[in-house]
């Protein structure tokens, strides 16, 4: 049912954990679904430099988590933001059509993590 | 890799005794039982000899056991024939909150007939109250459709009592009993069933067929025309190698079944003690007691149920679990949440269930392998150190 990438990136996840004092942070989904994604994301020079990620969930939510982590470090705050979930799935070799919903979160939880880190610096200045 | 199979809740093997009744019955044996040659006879010989094995291990008489496809044909024989071949005298059914989809998909829709169905809650162990059933019982009620025992946490029951309140409101009593037999004694007169519902392959016999018992005197419709088998009950041509091995089953299912449960509790406690002792913040869900002899069913905190079960799978051990990524749908099993039990923690829930090939191997594997699983989840889990 999930492609051998999904079970590449489910074993073997990178990034996991958090960074300490981020420059911001995200978190989606809810207990009562299943999925928690929460993001750090350390950023300098309007650069994403480091990404880490912790998830409660099933499989797919715990492949896409380690996806978009790869995928965004070394990616400016702009490009950062043209990432989508749906891209996530694709670098994934696709999702079950059931998971594409539910546990295809990631790149919201990403975005929920520059929005707190724009905020951040918005507030500073 | 060897396979642990911890699944049988689910589905057994075909034993080989059962395989070996069966087979002859796809080629050389393949007369029709209605058919009036020595061929077709014999067929009808051999379907007549399953009945009798079937009856004898529930303690009914041959004549009161029809044939179906499997668990899910019976019970929505059970239900729909039930239900309107009675709706003369009523229209109220009674059933729980923990049944098999079987049985609650097949209510729900006999409300959209017009049929008004009682869920009974349960406690937190999944055991329905005998005095939430006595007061939802009224003039109205036809029917009680209660499981023998539960297919996600093992409880039983109290079947007994049920039966007895059942017949002293001149009420039938319908149980799904998949889970239950061949595991527990059942006695259809010493419980006062008045139809009960069990299937060949959770007991060593093959899928694709099962046994709906129905008391002698019943009043119950058949769901399909077509044919005068099973005594218009079930028209259709019989699975005879089916019924052969269901038979060939039940006869396996009544030798030593004291004993054979023994082995399992055994090697059931020895796989929950061994959970408890490596692992925190762990459930042991179902009844302490009154529970399957081989289920035991575990929630692990901060952790999802699939993601456990993949990585159990990569290390050959098959189970399976009540989250939502499981079920298929967005919400975790009915079952736990009918018993309490929030969302987040049924969606870390993980059953395993033993069988008769089970060894303590099989178990000391499982408890090695386990605990690093859980901790490697948890460690990933956002929800983890928040909780600590």
């Amino acid at each position: 049912m999930y492609s051998e990438k999904v079970m590449e990136y489910f074993m073997n996840p990178k990034n996991i954990g958090e960074i300490e004092n981020p420059d911001g942070v995200g978190e989606v989904g809810n207990p009562r679904c299943g999925d928690i994604m929460r993001i750090t994301i350390k950023v300098e020079d309007d650069r994403i430099t480091d990404v880490k990620f912790k998830t409660f969930g099933c499989v797919a939510a715990i492949a896409t988590s380690s996806m978009i982590t790869e995928m965004a470090i070394g990616k400016t705050i702009e490009e950062a933001l043209q990432l989508t979930n749906k891209a996530v799935a694709e670098a994934l070799d696709g999702l079950p059509p059931a998971k594409m919903h539910c546990s295809n979160l990631a790149a919201d939880a990403l975005h929920a993590a520059i929005k707190d880190y724009q905020e951040r610096v918005g507030a500073s200045q | 890799m060897k396979t642990i199979y911890l699944d049988h809740a689910a589905t057994t093997p075909v034993h080989p005794r059962v395989l070996e009744k069966m087979l002859p019955y796809f080629r050389d044996q393949y007369g029709n039982p209605s058919s009036v040659y020595r061929l077709g006879r014999e067929a009808k010989k051999a379907v007549e000899d399953a009945r009798e094995k079937v009856a004898q291990l529930i303690g009914a008489e041959p004549r009161e056991i029809v044939f179906t496809s499997g668990g899910t044909e019976a019970d929505n024989i059970a239900l729909q024939g039930v239900a309107r071949a009675n709706r003369d005298r009523g229209r109220h059914i009674i059933t729980s909150a923990v049944e098999h989809h079987a049985v609650l998909h097949t209510a729900e829709a006999l409300e959209k007939e017009g049929f008004s169905v009682t869920y009974l809650p349960v406690d937190k162990y999944g055991r329905i109250s005998i005095a939430d059933l006595e007061a939802a019982i009224g003039k109205d009620t036809i029917l009680i459709s209660i499981m023998y025992a539960n297919n996600e946490v093992g409880t039983v029951q109290p079947i007994r009592e049920i039966g007895r309140l059942a017949r002293e409101h001149g009420i039938i009593f319908h149980t799904d009993a998949v889970q239950a037999v061949g595991y527990l004694p059942i006695d259809v007169n010493r419980d006062n069933i008045d139809l009960l519902t069990l299937s060949g392959h959770k007991l060593y016999g093959p899928k694709g067929i099962g046994a709906l018992y129905l008391r002698r005197g019943t009043r119950i419709a058949p769901l399909m025309g077509g044919g005068a088998q099973e005594r218009k009950w079930r028209p259709g041509t019989e699975n005879v190698p089916g019924i052969v091995g269901l038979g060939e089953a039940a006869v396996l299912a009544g030798e030593n079944m004291e004993e054979r449960a023994a082995k399992l509790r055994r090697l059931r406690d020895m796989l929950i003690d061994g959970v408890l002792e490596r692992i925190d913040h762990v459930r042991v869900n179902g009844h302490p007691e009154e529970r399957l002899p081989g289920n035991a069913h575990f929630a692990f905190e901060f952790i999802e149920g699939e993601s456990l079960l993949l990585n159990l799978d990569l290390e050959g051990i098959a189970a399976s679990s009540g989250s939502a990524c499981t079920s298929g749908s967005l919400e975790p099993s009915h079952v736990l949440l009918a018993m309490g039990m929030p969302h987040e923690i049924a969606h870390g829930s993980l059953r395993l269930t033993l069988g008769e090939d089970n060894t303590e191997e099989d178990i000391e594997r499982v408890l090695e392998v386990l605990p690093p699983i859980v901790q490697k989840l948890r460690d990933m889990s956002p929800l983890y150190k928040k909780s600590l």
